[in-house]
């Protein structure tokens, strides 16, 4: 009993401290970031003044005026949208097919879409910039569209497959009885019963949309450049201006955090797979 | 008008023949109830039937139309699932009123329509509850509902009752044959129990691995069974099938002789044995005879409550006019 009692109060107060630390542990570079944020240049590299500093807002002011921010934050918007559309687009109808027809080889599909993840995306580097500038894309918003679609439809894929699969095929089955054609299925059926999975896929297709660097900073310069891109051209040849740097990283990650905040309750129960009915 | 027609029907998952050649017919308003042993194929046909599932090869015909590639929303049909398969979001109203609203019906007609068969099924109650909010009996109720508000050429149910109580059971069995009565719509009903199939159907159809044994009346299949398989299959208790010089002697492979059709005495017959069990129903008693050099013990019913107990000595005598006998192929002898 007393081992019990010992153990009991152990875990109350033992476990919540060590998730305090580690949560501290991982929150801390994102505080230091912001916080940073809002010093100037010369008081961002001084350690003696990490808590305590005069904050100024000339950063921000810094960013909009010189750098062009809203431009970048709307390129972000734009591609991370259409990028989420046209993978549900795609997404929806595939994983619905092979939810409620599966054949022998839908497992063998299955894990060669999740394949294509596992190519280095360094490796087709190169044929990229060539192909999409021999074709005159380079540096197009369609093009930024359709990379961040294609690397998101495997995982998009997944995530609904999972979630269709829980839906009892009797009820689409009754629903043809019913007089439903496919759209009909998808529309009257599907689309209801899944809408919590679409929604924290859709939710994090665009995360990640947003959050995409590696493409994004290679095949945009002006036109088509994300927020991702932003950051990245934020070196000056005589070294880096942190404060500034901080102020634009803060700025480029700061709606994604706020949506995935106010969305928190779709996306654990997106990641937690299946676990909602 | 519902006439079903089935023409060299055939069915494979891969490779594997779950549905060899098959003929069938079922005329315009009869209950035709498909019974076997699990994993017969009873479902598989009734799925080529309303067309969620294709057919390997043959035709199928409603109201001589070919509808082989129909699909299931233009055939007519409507059916009733053994997991009711009702739309979890939508409210008993919306669920009722859902292959009215697909066919476009004016809302006020829907209404009436939805009103009218809520009533009948004695759900007027519970129109605004979700599925998720109503007992096994009722959801079967809004599933029932739900396929009879639009007059669909037939009905299909794939053993609407089997997750019901027994007391349930029977309450809802009688409800859809008087629907039939009422309704005078082709029914085609999927079962393993074979109450249900002698106290519901016009027809019944025996299967086994995907072959029709036989086709008839309840009384027909029960009074002349046309081989082995039947025979033991129909009728509750089983018919007792029975090997050896007793069977020889009638000139057949196998003799069966059904339960009430044995005559039971402490003196003298033809089979002498001793009394296993003896389960008293009030109305009947069943004894379960241990006969020598018989394997499987012998039932016999016996009106009213009778005084027997286990390790009594008792003699058989089959009613000779209802032995039936089977060859060495199974088929019924005459
Ligand atoms: N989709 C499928 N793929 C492969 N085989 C199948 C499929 N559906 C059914 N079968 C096989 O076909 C045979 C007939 O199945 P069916 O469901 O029609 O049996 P049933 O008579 O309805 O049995 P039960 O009384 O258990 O419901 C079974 O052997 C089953 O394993
Ligand atoms: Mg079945």
């Amino acid at each position: 009993m007393a081992i019990v009692a010992q153990h009991t109060k152990f875990s109350k107060i033992a476990w919540p401290v060590l998730a305090w630390v580690v949560a501290l542990i991982f929150f801390f570079p994102i505080a230091y970031m912001v916080m940073t944020s809002f010093k100037t240049d010369a008081d961002a590299v001084k350690p003696e003044l990490l808590f305590s500093f005069t904050p100024t807002l000339d950063n921000y002011a810094n960013m909009t005026d010189n750098y062009d921010y809203w431009r970048f934050a709307t390129n972000s918007l734009i591609t991370a949208t259409f990028a989420t559309l046209f993978t549900l687009v795609v997404s929806v109808p595939c994983a619905y097919a092979m939810a409620f027809n599966p054949t022998r080889a839908t497992k063998d599909i299955l894990m060669w879409m999740l394949s294509t993840k596992m190519l280095p995306a360094a490796a087709v580097l190169y044929p990229m910039i060539f192909m999409t500038k021999s074709l005159g894309l380079y540096d197009t918003k369609f093009l930024i569209v359709m990379v961040l679609s294609l690397i998101n439809l495997p995982i998009a894929i997944w995530m609904l497959f999972t979630y269709f699969k829980d839906i009892p095929k009797d009820i689409i089955e009754a629903g043809q009885m019913d007089g439903l054609n496919t759209w009909g299925e998808v529309r009257e059926i599907l689309i209801p019963l899944a809408w919590g999975g679409i929604a924290s896929t859709a939710l994090l297709v665009f995360i990640f949309c947003w959050n995409e660097a590696y493409w994004t900073v290679r095949l945009t310069t002006t036109d088509a450049a994300t927020l991702s891109k932003l950051i990245e051209g934020n070196r000056a040849p005589e070294g880096l201006f942190f404060g500034r740097l901080s102020a634009v990283s803060t700025a480029a990650v700061g709606p994604i955090v706020v949506l995935g905040w106010f969305c928190q309750k779709q996306l654990v129960q997106g990641l937690t797979f299946g676990a909602v009915k | 008008m519902g006439r079903i027609v089935l023409e060299k029907v055939t069915k494979k998952f891969g490779e594997v023949e779950v549905i060899p050649p098959l003929d069938l017919t079922i005329e315009d308003g009869e209950f035709a109830v498909f019974v076997g042993p699990s994993g017969c194929g009873k479902s598989t046909l009734l799925r080529l039937i309303a067309g969620l599932e294709e057919v390997t090869s043959g035709e199928v015909k409603i109201d001589d139309a070919t509808v082989t590639e129909v699909p299931p929303s233009k055939r007519g049909l409507a059916m009733v699932f053994q997991s009711y398969a009702l739309y979890p979001h939508m409210t008993v109203r919306k669920n009722i009123a859902f292959p009215l609203r697909m066919e476009k019906m004016p809302q006020s007609e829907i209404d009436a329509k939805v009103d009218m068969a809520a009533k009948s099924l004695n759900l007027t109650d519970y129109l605004d509850r979700k599925p998720g909010q109503l007992s096994g009996g009722q959801r079967q109720r809004v599933a029932i509902g739900r396929a009879i508000v639009r007059q669909p050429e037939a009905f299909l149910f794939d053993e609407p009752l089997s997750n019901l109580d027994a007391a349930l059971r029977v309450g809802m069995r009688l409800e859809i044959s008087e629907l039939h009565q009422r309704l005078e719509t082709t029914m085609i009903y999927v079962t393993h129990d074979q109450v249900e199939a002698m106290t519901m159907a016009d027809k019944i159809v025996v299967l086994q691995a995907g072959v029709i044994e036989q086709v008839g009346s309840p009384l027909e299949l029960y009074e002349r069974p046309q081989n082995r398989f039947v025979a033991g299959f129909i009728g509750s208790p089983k018919m007792n099938l029975i090997e050896g010089e007793a069977a020889k002697k009638r000139g057949a492979q196998t003799m069966g002789m059904r339960p009430e059709h044995i005559a039971v005495s402490t003196e003298a017959g033809e089979f002498k044995g001793t009394v296993g069990v003896a389960e008293h129903l009030g109305s009947d008693t069943f004894l379960h005879v241990h006969i020598d050099g018989i394997e499987e013990h012998v039932t016999v019913r016996q009106r009213g409550n009778v005084n027997f107990k286990y390790g009594d000595t008792v003699y058989l005598t089959p009613e000779e006019a209802n032995v039936h006998k089977f060859g060495a192929d199974g088929l019924r002898i005459d």
